[in-house]
């Protein structure tokens, strides 16, 4: 079964499918469809929506409910995303699954609403204050803003940690096709550790203040092997880099950028690859080192001042693999011309 | 002995000071927040109510409130009780949530969390601890501080000329309509303790039968930041908050308020969007033909119907089992009410849905015709509203072709002005511009007016006199 939308209605279609009972969001372009969907169907579907009054306290209410063993969302953009990172933080510490979406658009400051991909160091390095971090899924379709909040979902009760949705405007505002789900997933079993209001969950206490340095450590070295843990949930694509002089790399919207181009560059018998990172934390670092050989160039396409080729760099270990950059800010795409120009200049002066 | 220490509602061990010394609180002597959980716990047990509560430690001296309350417990941020326990209460069915804050939680860092859910009407009960002061964080000024009091951060007194006035936050939330009770009360002495135990009790009555919101101010001693003995800080509250913040009931609406609605019931997400694909008939779906990629831009003024006329070239295009994108113009393209979209339709996977050299350019006004026809790609085909004024010429292409259609015009015959999007979409198809049978793209036509059945018949007239039109002219 297929619909036709938006990337910001499959985010609710696929919350609704994973089982999500509750919505809290304050407006903000360009992610403010999802709250419009979300005001639709969670209440035709006998679920919570509810327009918060900002972003401070949406986070605080999903806060709550996921501390009522209730799988709940919220989703913004970078100035409300960073209204959030106390409660993020909060919910690392209090080990709360939640997802949240980050629809970006431009930055610092206000900003613009067009595309950008500029958060990727807010979203991936760290959630809020402390030693914490998100679980990162980055779509790059319809239907995995679909399928990765299925996913997010899932992630965020099986390690109890928030996961965020990193897209862009453009993912957001676009439609293609998306074929729905088969089922909605069962709701979890949270009765070990939530408040359900019942004498069976009265003893669980939800928390995040461990006051003994000795317990603080004791935790926080309880959540680096969490997260340690979680790279086997690590997901790339890979494709036709087994044979490539030079691999074409980005994710969200980049990523299908980068992917027209190297079908262009193929066809003009150049041997390029292309690698789209679709989880960005846990990094997917065993599929980069596969996909790279000592000899490949990378040429990374983002909309960004380079924040994710820096994070590539880290991840291959600071190797003396040549990494370039095409990049756009400001909310202008970068366009495939320009990155077959720079493939082939990367190329030629081999 | 322990059973004659036992108290209500609270643990029998307060762990909270290690395994040496279980009954004693982390409160100093004097503190009004130690009274204040008693008549918690008692009201709890009383109401039969201690499985079904959840207590929200906020942050101040009660953040570690769930060493004594036994209940369920929870610990926020600070002054994000009250959002916090919406999310509580709206998830979970018939619990009792109680917001228990100091003054600087809510009325300073969370007031706009208090009053929001105030004004919501959120079925919690807030239990304010007003003590004039920051306690947790060493005496500084509170918004409750009254005026010439001295603290750590108004050493010379709180002076309303830049620290403003005591702020009253039950006057305040009694403005608005929601709340279901609101009273001040004090723990200062044994009457007034007397008069609190039933304030509580009353809001978790409320609570339990959820009627909605309720607000109870405490007026409670901190002997320790306001430098004195437990008298003294009895007398504070009773000689000089009193004065401030007057004692009694505000509000008191439980006899007449109803309970909260039930929830409505569950649909499971499988049940309800496969109802809403778009079907068309089975007989309308072929194997679709090769086609190469086509790239379309439609343009115009918001209003005109631009990105519903994209919507359903796609879609109709998608129902043939082409790949599809839809793409609007938004942010810094969609200036001056313009509206904008690409649309692509292809065989293969589309990397960016951003379409910069369209095949075919549809285009309704003047300025983005202006903007948009520069672009074109070599043999493409610009299709504009005939009322455009000043056409340009693209020299430097091969192959363009500019048809010049009176979309508004037909539309106007038709007594539609809204519909010459509709003109345009016939003319489109006509010219074999879409990759799909017309009566594919009639079925979408239809479709984009389920809600509004009455425009059918008239759209469809539109279509086909478009058509028509093309036809005639040979195109
Ligand atoms: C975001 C944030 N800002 C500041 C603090 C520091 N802080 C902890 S308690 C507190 C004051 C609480 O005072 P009040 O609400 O009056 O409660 P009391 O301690 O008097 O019971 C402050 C400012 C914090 N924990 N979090």
């Amino acid at each position: 079964m297929n619909l036709f939308v938006k990337g910001n209605d499959a985010i609710i279609i696929g919350a609704l499918y994973a089982g999500c009972e509750a919505y809290f969001g304050y407006p903000i372009t360009p992610a403010s469809e999802i709250a419009h969907s979300a005001a639709k169907w969670f209440p035709e579907t006998g679920r919570v929506f509810l327009q918060a009054e900002c972003e401070t306290n949406s986070i605080n209410m999903v806060y709550g409910a996921a501390a009522s063993g209730k799988l709940s969302m919220t989703a913004s953009s970078g100035p409300g995303i960073s209204l959030m990172q106390e409660g993020i933080s909060y919910l690392v510490g209090a080990q709360l699954p939640a997802v949240i979406v980050n629809i970006m658009r431009t930055g610092p400051g206000l900003g613009n609403v067009g595309p950008e991909q500029g958060d990727y160091n807010q979203s991936v390095k760290g959630a809020g204050h402390g030693n914490s971090h998100n679980i990162v899924l980055a779509p790059g379709s319809i239907q995995e803003m679909c399928d990765f909040t299925i996913h997010a979902f899932s992630l965020a009760v099986k390690y109890r940690n928030p996961a965020i949705i990193l897209a862009d405007g453009v993912l957001g505002q676009m439609m293609e096709p998306l074929h729905l789900p088969e089922s909605e997933t069962p709701q979890p079993d949270t009765k070990s550790w939530a408040l359900h209001g019942d004498a069976q969950t009265r003893n669980n206490l939800i928390t995040s203040i461990i006051l003994e340095p000795e317990d603080q450590e004791e935790f926080n070295i309880f959540l680096q092997k969490k997260y340690a843990n979680m790279q086997c949930e690590a997901m790339a694509e890979s494709w036709l880099t087994e044979d490539a002089d030079i691999i074409l790399t980005g994710y969200g919207i980049s990523g299908r950028i980068a992917k027209t181009a190297v079908e262009e560059l193929r066809s003009e018998n150049i041997k390029a690859g292309f690698f789209r990172p679709q989880t960005l934390y846990p990094f997917p670092t065993e599929q980069l080192h596969k996909a790279v050989s000592p000899k490949t160039k990378i040429l990374v396409v983002e909309l960004s001042n380079g924040q994710y080729r820096d994070d590539l760099q880290f991840h291959l270990n600071n190797s003396s693999i040549p990494i370039y950059l095409t990049n756009r800010m400001g909310g202008m795409l970068v366009d495939v011309k320009s990155i077959l120009e720079k493939a082939k200049k990367i190329i030629d002066a081999n | 002995m322990d059973s004659v220490l036992k108290t209500k509602g609270l643990y029998e061990h307060f762990l909270r000071k290690g395994k040496l010394n279980t009954r004693t609180t982390h409160y100093c002597a004097g503190c009004g927040h130690g009274i204040v959980h008693k008549l918690i716990g008692e009201a709890m047990v009383e109401l039969g109510i201690q499985d079904q509560t959840i207590f929200i430690s906020p942050v101040g001296c009660v953040v570690f409130g769930y060493y004594y309350m036994d209940c369920g417990n929870i610990q926020v941020a600070h002054g994000r009780a009250p959002a916090v326990g919406t999310g509580i209460s709206r998830t979970l069915k018939d619990k009792v949530v109680i917001s228990y804050q100091g003054d600087g939680d809510l009325a300073a860092i969370g007031f706009n969390s208090t009053f929001q859910a105030a004004n919501r009407g959120e079925n919690i009960a807030v239990f304010f601890i007003n003590n004039a002061i920051y306690g947790m964080t060493g005496g500084q000024m509170a918004p409750t501080t009254l005026i010439g009091q001295k603290t750590t951060t108004s050493p010379w007194g709180r002076d309303p000329l830049t620290a403003g006035y005591p702020v009253h936050v039950c006057e305040i939330l009694n403005q608005l309509k929601a709340p279901i009770y609101i009273e001040r009360v004090s723990v200062a002495d044994s009457s007034r303790i007397v008069k609190a135990r039933h304030a509580i009790r009353k809001a978790l009555q409320i609570q339990r039968d959820r009627k909605g919101y309720s607000f109870v101010e405490i007026i409670a001693p901190c002997p320790t930041n306001t430098k004195g003995s437990s008298l003294d800080a009895m007398r504070f509250c009773i000689e000089q908050m009193e004065k401030e913040y007057p004692l009694g009931c505000l509000r008191d609406r439980s006899a007449e308020s109803l309970s909260y609605p039930p929830h409505p019931q569950r649909i499971n997400a499988h049940d309800f969007f496969p109802l809403m694909s778009d079907n068309i008939e089975n007989s309308l779906i072929s194997t679709p033909e090769a086609c190469p990629i086509r790239r379309f831009k439609f343009s115009g003024f918001g209003g005109q119907g631009i990105l519903s006329l994209g919507l359903i070239v796609a879609k109709a295009a998608q129902s043939q089992g082409k790949f599809v994108s839809w793409l609007p113009s938004y942010g810094p393209e969609q200036r001056g009410g313009a509206a904008a979209c690409s649309v692509i339709i292809s065989d293969k996977n589309i990397g960016s849905p951003l379409v910069n050299t369209p095949d075919i350019l549809v285009t309704m006004n003047q300025p983005s015709y202006e903007r948009f026809a520069p672009s074109i790609a070599e043999n493409g085909t610009i299709i504009y509203d005939s009322h455009i004024p000043n056409k340009i010429s693209i020299p430097s292409k091969s192959g363009i072709r500019q048809i010049s259609f009176p979309a508004m015009e037909l539309a106007n015959q038709h007594q539609s002005p809204k519909s010459a999007n509709t003109a345009l979409l016939g003319a489109i198809t006509e010219l074999r511009l879409i990759p799909v049978h017309k009566e594919v793209v009639i079925a979408f036509l239809k479709q984009s007016f389920k809600s509004k059945k009455n425009l059918v018949e008239k759209n469809l007239e539109i279509f086909h006199a478009a058509s028509q039109w093309v036809k005639e002219h040979n195109l």
